[in-house]
């Protein structure tokens, strides 16, 4: 995995088209059991899209493709995405699919559906992504659901109930989702909580990653930022768990939450850790000549993607610092240092995931030893990270984060184009559960 | 929403008990349905004359009589409707048995209060047989100060006479007037286009009003049923109501619509943008830019603007001994000081200039006054006197700019009265009931339509003839 720095090549040996971001659309994050505890991920992505078809007038209209996916995920919903569109005012024409990548699931529909536009195999393409953790699939033990199918395999009377006397009392209890890592056992958080202390990130830090991100998309609603990439949804407006009146002492009341059984001071509390969270995210993504034939902006497009795993069962890497090496990676094969990036949106799952991020690629012996570089990777200038605030504030549907993402970055660009005369460029990083990180790059012109 | 006093008073049991109680009872009005005829039954073109006055001079009569009566246009079904006629069933005498679905009074001509006995006593006998739902309508011409005395007091009489026949007046039916300012051709493109508005059921809910023609301008619609096809066209305050039902209306009578809300009403736009396969822009209409962001929405995304409904608006009723500064801002900042910003912002942008149409919505209130709405009333009055001095700077290129005032309409706003106070204030016109968003939506499609381009500057109210703000 060394050896970030190549020489400057082309993604593609022939590049066809650029992917176009036209815009997006989302409904409000709520928190679970919220306002959206009654809607199921059907009905979010649902409006989501709806929301879209509205704003860009595609009612009736055949899109390419339709790729969005969920991360908890009913079984009967095995054709999400589809149903959603038939459901949608879009035409029912419109293929669709479905896709799941952990959180990246959002940022990863929008990189496939691109690549097929640049390709020329699409004009058109919705990316998106939803969650319900209010709404989440409650399955049955494996004891029970073995005997269930037993006995509904069963042709007999005297075979139906030896399948039925097969359960154990143990066998009843359901089992909920949880956000632990099958292999480890350890919670999302408790992982983070030893990356966290890997690095030595303090408590102050994360309070402050928390705390401007509550400000920053305060500020961006206030502004009437998000007025032509929000769709209200059930009453609510705005993303239920921003805060605009928090404060850092109110975040430095919080009592920590993981990481309190290492021997380390716990620093991760509910103020700098995502929610768990309810919502939708969609993309309208086109070639240019299909946005031009439609009358439609083109925000920004999407120039390169990069994934990237670690291995944080045996290796030394923490469960969500893939990103760490991904970036790296990408910005190297355009030949691109920080200094080139207008903005950056890193995906806050944890303040702290932000915080030891930028420490690795800060830390000389990170840049040598995993990196292969000369020295530390570089320092990011802080007044170009979510600029408008992320996750801790927003919440975080795990699906649906990557769609706000690229349709918030997407109009940060243009509106910075717009005011500078100059392209700009932006790079989206998201990690996921299993050690996964996808990161791409937005620019305009 | 639902008025179940009228469907009481019109089925079964309570319709017989109602009778002899010698109830009010409010007949349900017929509404516009996609091809169905302009006037279904006979009409019949009184002139000078009365019933028997072929003798008497009566030209506007003749050539009105003559148009209503024509072939529709000889290159098909619809052709070229400057020549074409409205193939009517056109009598100018009835028998005293028939019905008849609609009567056109054409009283131009008037020029001493004495001439109105002879087509009055023409009408008189023919209102006992005017169908359910029959049109009265008045021509006549704008009584001046620069009239002969006699000249204007035969004009202002048809006025009075109007208006009381339209409280006379039951089963539904109404009487409108058109009044042609000095010089305006009986046939002109407004004159036409009023009355075809006022004898459809698009007019169901307008009753005891007169609309003054001020000029020639306007042109016919290639097609009477999509009078606004390849036009672009922004309502305000869509998500819901009458914004909505202003939306649907123009979508269906072609246009390409833009419906505008505030964002957190985003759901519910989203919902009709999409009901009318238009676009949803999310947007607080006081906000400095919003002229400019209609604007650029539209043509960006639709390639022009030709039609903009200002709907939006809200109350905040109080005394105003009570009232404080908050409220007062509020609604005036809403109901009338966007407007007129965003009126601004579309003059001076020079991308509104092809027969352009702001219709402004105001209200009773703002015309009779509303205890308890002194800022709503303040703002709806300003909305009048905004579109009276904004006509005339849109003449120049063919555009107009009119008011349409709604009496009381069912809608959530009005859902929301105490029950007795909505049930006295529905009885309180002449067609003893509440109007429906659509009647108020028909008005503006009217207004914004292109043989409307001779309205301008006008007070269209939408009430069933209410006794407030007469």
């Amino acid at each position: 995995m060394p050896a970030a720095r190549r020489e400057p090549t082309t993604p593609t040996g022939t590049p066809t088209r650029r992917a176009a971001v036209i815009g997006g659309n989302r409904i409000p994050f709520a928190k679970v059991g919220g306002p959206y505890r009654d809607s199921s991920n059907l009905d979010m992505l649902t409006a989501a899209l709806d929301g879209l078809v509205a704003r860009f007038g595609l009612q009736g209209e055949r899109i390419g493709e339709v790729a969005a996916g969920a991360v908890l995920k009913h079984s009967r919903d095995f054709n999400l995405t589809r149903e959603a569109v038939l459901a949608s005012a879009l035409s029912p024409e419109t293929p669709a699919y479905d896709l799941q990548q952990a959180c990246a699931t959002g940022l990863e529909a929008v990189v496939g559906l691109s690549n097929k536009i640049r390709l020329g195999q699409l004009d058109s393409a919705i990316a998106g992504g939803v969650d319900s953790a209010s709404d989440a699939p409650v399955a049955v033990s494996d004891g029970l659901r073995r005997a269930l199918l037993t006995f509904s395999r069963a042709r007999s009377a005297r075979d139906k109930l030896a399948a039925l006397a097969g359960i154990r009392p143990a066998d009843l209890a359901p089992s909920a989702p949880t956000t632990a890592e099958p292999r480890t056992g350890l919670s999302m958080g408790e992982h983070q909580a030893l990356t966290t202390a890997q690095w030595g990130i303090t408590r102050e830090a994360q309070d402050e990653i928390a705390l401007l991100s509550h400000q920053r998309l305060a500020t961006a609603y206030d502004a009437g930022f998000f007025d032509d990439l929000v769709t209200p949804y059930r009453g609510l407006v705005r993303d239920q768990n921003l805060r605009a009146d928090t404060s850092a002492s109110k975040l430095a009341a919080l009592r920590p939450v993981f990481g309190t059984h290492l021997p380390t001071p716990a620093t991760m509390t509910a103020g700098n850790s995502t929610p768990l969270s309810d919502g939708a995210s969609t993309v309208l993504l086109g070639s240019e000549e299909w946005a031009h034939a439609h009358a439609l902006p083109v925000l920004a497009y999407v120039v390169d993607a990069e994934v990237a795993a670690v291995d944080f069962v045996l290796g030394r890497d923490g469960l969500l610092m893939a990103p760490a090496f991904a970036v790296p990676r990408l910005l190297a094969r355009h030949g691109l240092t920080f200094d080139d990036l207008d903005f950056l949106e890193i995906h806050e799952a944890f303040a702290s995931t932000v915080l030891t991020t930028l420490a690795a690629w800060e830390d000389e012996a990170f840049g040598r030893e995993r990196l292969g570089l000369d020295g530390a990777f570089g320092t990011v200038d802080r007044t170009r990270l979510n600029v408008n605030g992320s996750s801790l504030a927003a919440g975080h549907p795990f699906a649906a984060t990557g769609g706000r993402l690229v349709a918030t970055t997407a109009k940060l660009l243009a509106t910075r184009t717009a005011d500078t005369g100059r392209p700009a460029r932006a790079l989206i990083s998201v990690c996921a559960a299993g050690g996964l990180g996808v990161t791409a790059i937005l620019e305009t012109a | 929403m639902t008025d179940t006093y009228l469907h009481l008073v019109n089925s079964g049991f309570t319709k017989k008990l109602a009778k002899q109680l010698g109830l009010p009872r409010p007949t349900p009005l017929r509404r516009h349905r996609a091809g169905e005829p302009l006037v279904a039954g006979p009409v019949l073109v009184i002139g000078l004359g009365g019933q028997d006055g072929a003798s008497t001079p009566q030209p506007d009569a003749d050539a009105l009589a003559q148009l209503l009566a024509g072939p529709v246009g000889t290159d098909g079904v619809r052709g070229t409707l400057d020549t074409a006629g409205w193939d009517l069933d056109v009598h100018r005498h009835v028998a005293t048995t028939e019905t008849v679905q609609a009567v056109v009074l054409v009283l131009s001509d008037v020029e001493h209060p004495d001439d109105l006995a002879a087509p009055v006593a023409a009408l008189a006998p023919v209102l006992r047989r005017l169908t359910p739902g029959g049109r009265v309508v008045t021509i006549s011409r704008a009584a001046t100060a620069d009239d002969a005395p006699a000249v204007a007091a035969a004009r202002q009489g048809v006025d009075g006479l109007l208006r009381s026949l339209a409280k006379e007046l039951r089963g539904g039916a109404t009487a409108n007037g058109i009044v042609l300012a000095e010089g305006v051709d009986v046939l002109a493109p407004s004159a036409l286009g009023t009355l075809r508005f006022i004898l459809s059921t698009r007019s169901a809910f307008v009753d005891g009003q007169l609309l003054e023609i001020g000029s020639d301008a306007g042109t016919f619609p290639a097609d009477w049923d999509a009078p606004l096809s390849g036009r672009v066209a922004v309502v305000t305050g869509a998500a819901r109501g009458i914004g909505a039902a202003i939306a649907r209306t123009l979508a269906r009578d072609g246009a390409t619509v833009v419906v505008v809300d505030v964002p957190a009403a985003g759901e519910a736009l989203a919902a009709v943008a999409n009901e009318v396969r238009g676009t949803a822009l999310q947007l607080d209409i006081t906000a400095d830019d919003a002229g400019q962001r209609l604007l650029e929405h539209a043509l960006t995304r639709h390639g022009r603007l030709d039609v903009v409904v200002h709907n939006a608006g809200i109350t905040r009723d109080k005394l105003l001994a009570n009232m404080g500064r908050d409220r007062w801002d509020a609604v005036l900042a809403v109901n009338i000081a966007a407007q007129l910003r965003i009126n601004e912002a579309l003059l001076t942008s020079g991308d509104f200039t092809d027969h352009p149409r702001i219709v402004s919505l105001a209200s009773t209130s703002g015309i009779a006054g509303n205890r308890g709405q002194t800022n709503y009333a303040a703002s709806k009055g300003g909305v009048i006197g905004m579109v009276r001095a904004t006509a005339p700077l849109l003449a120049a290129f063919g555009g107009t700019a009119n008011a349409v005032a709604p009496g009381f309409i069912e809608t959530e706003m009005t859902a929301r009265m105490p029950a007795v106070t909505r049930q006295l204030a529905r009885r309180l016109n002449s067609l003893q009931q509440g109007g429906l968003p659509e009647d108020v939506a028909e008005a503006v499609a009217f207004l914004a339509s292109p043989s409307a381009g001779g309205v301008v500057g006008q007070v269209l109210r939408v009430c069933g003839q209410n006794l407030v703000g007469a």
